[in-house]
């Protein structure tokens, strides 16, 4: 309602644009570090940063909608799961290279997300969310329609061939797969950092920041509320797509409100509309769980529970606040 | 006409259980002007506190109202506790709280009472209503039980001081601290308040779909659609809106067809989403005019 927009409108504003990127040479360092990861660790490793890189766009495409345009939104799993299947579709039923489906689940998720934003348009506050909680539980149901079958494989789902690295790299499945994700989010990261300074980005925060002072200044508010909605889902549709060919394997249960919530909870604890903070989220929903499963098998959800408040309370811009606290002290 | 009279009685009931808990969830909302998530897990750790104080062979009713009592407590001290501390805290970051309360109370009670299917009396009987075949009095109860509770909050809410005051520290904080409302407290006993009714909800709940950690699911998922389809500022649109919502699912499981118990749930939210775009405030819901 009201009050969840103003407040979601004043703490994403405290965030100026310009600190919602990263200085180039932590870039660079951060870049670095990613690029040697897969040396000399095992490919369950690699596998698993590569599904922290995949979270990790999802989570960044949710900053966009939430940060970027103040629009809060729980369907993102429904959006992860059309690029998925799009991916898994194209390959297995059509043969198509699996680099070839990545801009085609864009595509098709960004239709998707634009029409599903024209409705959402007249809803804000807990109205959208629930709109979009209701495409995030409509969505699993979907692949299981009969009619469909023959394309989704119902309830079985769709296994997907392992991509092999190409040109005789010396490199593993694995670890290909790896700078293979490694890339695509490189790339997805300097369009969303680009698309915030933009024009559009602009518009975008001026929607957020006071949706009547926008329009009084020409910004089509209907315009750029259903953009941020498509290019936020075309972004999570190519995520999608990567955690099909990664995953090897898409069925209707992986994609059910529980996706949609780990991807929330990242952006939370990366902190909402800092961009590098998407990266700290996405390892804390692959990890904690784990951690949380190591430290009690039986009371792993009451574990990851306490993490979760430990961290909102220590830092309730999450990981944002850290990078803040570091800049304030560095010499200049 | 049989079937149609029939499925709208079942569907009844079914809403009745929606509206039970759809007014707990429009007490949070009055109180912290938000959905909470867990409220569903609260109602089954209040239905799982009542269970075990009847095998330490307390009666129905004893138990009922210790629950009511502890639940109430447990609202305002998870508050104090976990709440309040955030008060300063980004919206959002409050819903994250609510998905880490959610997991920390599955979890602990799924380990506590463990994940079996438990049997939990009915205070009314499952005989007949009236010696109907058509609805049980149990499901008779329940739907006496809404419109009671109903008519209770909106008493509290419209003629009683302290209920004036809620809303007043809800709508308005700054204008309620001015006039001496506690506004801080004022949240919490939204919250124990919300709690209660919520273990109302669960322990005639608990009957029906059998007591588990996970037996809120579904249920929070249709109250929530029933509180925001009624209008989230009122009591008696979440009732409706329960009832709605609960005559709506059956009847299109009934007669439409190629609909089972798996489209049935998107086909409920799709309705409730398209008359949002309609009425954007709910049903009865007020529409909240914003100062520029």
């Amino acid at each position: 309602m009201s009050a969840i927009e103003e407040t979601l409108g004043q703490t994403v504003a405290a965030v100026e644009v310009r600190k919602s990127s990263m200085p180039t040479v932590a870039r660079l360092v951060l870049l670095l570090g990613l690029l040697v990861i897969p040396l000399g660790v095992s490919d369950f490793v690699v596998f698993q940063v590569t599904t922290v890189l995949i979270y990790a766009i999802a989570i960044l495409a949710l900053n966009l909608l939430t940060g970027a345009s103040g629009q809060f939104s729980l369907g993102q799993s429904a959006f992860y799961a059309v690029g998925a299947y799009t991916a898994a579709i194209m390959m297995e039923v059509y043969g198509v290279n699996y680099a070839l489906t990545l801009p085609a689940a864009g595509v098709i998720c960004f239709l998707f997300g634009f029409l599903f934003g024209l409705p959402a348009l007249r809803l804000s506050g807990v109205y959208l969310a629930l709109a979009t909680f209701a495409l995030a539980v409509a969505m699993p149901q979907i692949p299981k329609l009969a009619v469909l079958e023959p394309w989704t494989g119902g309830v079985h789902g769709l296994v997907v061939n392992k991509p092999e690295a190409p040109f005789d790299l010396p490199l593993s499945q694995d670890a290909w797969l790896y700078y293979f994700t490694l890339s695509v989010a490189v790339v997805i990261y300097w369009l969303c950092a680009n698309l915030l300074r933009s024009r559009t980005g602009r518009a975008m925060l001026a929607v957020r920041d006071n949706e009547i002072a926008a329009s009084a200044l020409g910004v089509d508010l209907s315009l750029y509320k259903t953009l941020a909605f498509g290019t936020s889902a075309a972004f999570t549709g190519v995520a999608g797509a990567l955690g099909a060919i990664v995953v090897q394997f898409v069925a209707p249960d992986s994609f059910t409100f529980q996706l949609s919530i780990a991807i929330f909870v990242g952006m939370i604890v990366g902190g909402v509309g800092w961009l590098p903070g998407s990266l700290v989220g996405a390892v804390f929903i692959v990890f904690v769980p784990n951690l949380a499963e190591g430290i009690s098998k039986g009371l792993s959800g009451a574990v990851f529970g306490v993490i979760l408040f430990a961290v909102i309370f220590a830092l309730p811009h999450g990981a944002r606040q850290i990078a803040d606290w570091i800049a304030k002290r560095l010499p200049r | 006409m049989e079937l149609l009279t029939n499925q709208i009685l079942a569907g009844l009931a079914t809403g009745a259980i929606y509206a039970c808990m759809a007014l707990a969830v429009v007490m949070i909302y009055q109180a912290i002007n938000h959905l909470n998530f867990a409220q569903g897990e609260m109602a089954m750790f209040s239905t799982f506190i009542a269970w075990q104080l009847m095998q330490w062979g307390l009666g129905f009713w004893g138990a009922f109202a210790l629950t009511l009592v502890i639940s109430f407590i447990g609202g305002v001290a998870l508050e104090r506790l976990l709440f309040n501390p955030l008060t300063n805290a980004p919206v959002l970051v409050h819903v994250a709280g609510f998905i880490a309360l959610f997991a920390i109370l599955n979890s602990v009670a799924g380990l506590t009472w463990d994940f079996t299917i438990k049997q939990f009396p009915s205070p009314f009987g499952s005989t007949g209503f009236l010696g109907s075949q058509l609805i049980s009095k149990h499901q008779a109860g329940i739907i006496g039980v809404a419109f009671a509770m109903l008519s209770l909050l909106y008493g509290f809410f419209r003629f009683t001081r302290i209920g004036l005051a809620l809303r007043a520290a809800a709508s308005q904080p700054e204008s309620a601290r001015l006039v001496g409302i506690d506004t801080r407290w004022m949240v919490a006993l939204g919250w124990g308040m919300a709690s209660a009714i919520g273990a109302i909800a669960g322990v005639l709940i608990a009957p029906v779909v059998f007591l588990e950690p996970n037996m809120m699911g579904g249920v929070l998922l249709y109250s929530f659609a029933a509180a925001v389809l009624g209008g989230l500022s009122s009591p008696f649109g979440s009732v409706l809106g329960g009832f709605i919502v609960g005559v709506f699912e059956n009847l299109v499981s009934t007669y439409v067809p190629g609909v089972g118990t798996e489209l049935k749930l998107p086909i409920a939210l799709a309705l409730i989403v398209t008359v949002l775009v309609i009425r954007p405030s709910g049903l009865l819901g007020r529409v909240v005019v914003k100062r520029v």
